[in-house]
């Protein structure tokens, strides 16, 4: 990148930020707090990675009805982190196969990634904050 | 949570008069929003509100102002999604103040 293209940046400082989502969607507030979380780290304009693993990959479920639980369904705002230009979302692959999902039951546009190419992944991050 | 007296009906608002249930919005709490904002109402306005409660009817959440005006040169052509059309509109903040005549909680990501 040219000096040019820092000063188009204004003085702001990119880190690149990843975001370990772990958990079921809904019974606790983790994945909602997450995903504000990482809204918020997109509105000032950060490098954003996140990843679903363990019960986390049940976050991008399609299809998902939270009428009986009486809690807000979010899950359709994963579709407008696109718009946030928050693009990287992975899957963990030993996750979905221990559930036995693909990618085709989830309502994003996901990158799977083995535990070795994730944990090269995370290797490359300024920060890493679990959810 | 305070309330409010809206033509006769009683809503109930957040600290910053943002309106806590999104399903009993209508024109009414509107209009009575936008004299709160200082915000007089014209078809432009209306469509930034209605295009913000699609928005969330969508994606469920109330958008950055960012990603607002992206979203707005999307469908509606680049000569209204731009800061100036919407700052023109909604002085105070497009996102704030268009969120919360639309009847939306405060945008994310907004401070």
């Amino acid at each position: 990148m040219s000096d040019m293209d820092d000063m188009d940046e204004g003085s702001g400082i990119v880190k690149k930020f990843m975001f370990l989502n772990r958990k079921a969607p809904h019974g606790t507030v983790y994945a909602l707090e997450g995903l504000e979380v990482v809204l918020i780290t997109a509105a000032f304009d950060q490098d954003v990675s996140m990843v679903f693993t363990d019960d986390g990959v049940y976050q991008l479920l399609k299809g998902i009805d939270t009428k009986g639980i009486e809690v807000k369904d979010f899950s359709k705002t994963y579709r407008a982190l696109d718009g946030y230009d928050i693009e990287k979302l992975y899957v963990d692959q030993a996750s979905m196969d221990a559930r036995g999902l693909t990618e085709d039951d989830l309502i994003v546009d996901v990158t799977t990634l083995s535990v070795a190419e994730m944990a090269n992944l995370m290797a490359e991050q300024d920060v890493v904050i679990s959810f | 949570m305070p309330m409010v007296d809206i033509a006769g009906k009683d809503y109930e608002v957040d600290e910053e008069g943002y309106l806590i249930d999104l399903s009993q919005w209508n024109e009414d709490v509107a209009k009575y929003m936008a004299v709160e904002e200082k915000v007089e109402l014209t078809d432009s306005h209306w469509e930034v509100v209605n295009f913000l409660r699609e928005y969330y009817a969508e994606y469920q959440i109330a958008p950055a102002v960012r990603v607002l005006t992206k979203a707005i040169g999307k469908k509606l052509g680049p000569d209204k999604g731009n800061n100036k059309y919407l700052y023109e509109l909604f002085p105070y903040g497009p996102a704030k103040q268009a969120c919360k005549i639309a009847g939306l909680p405060k945008p994310t990501g907004c401070i």
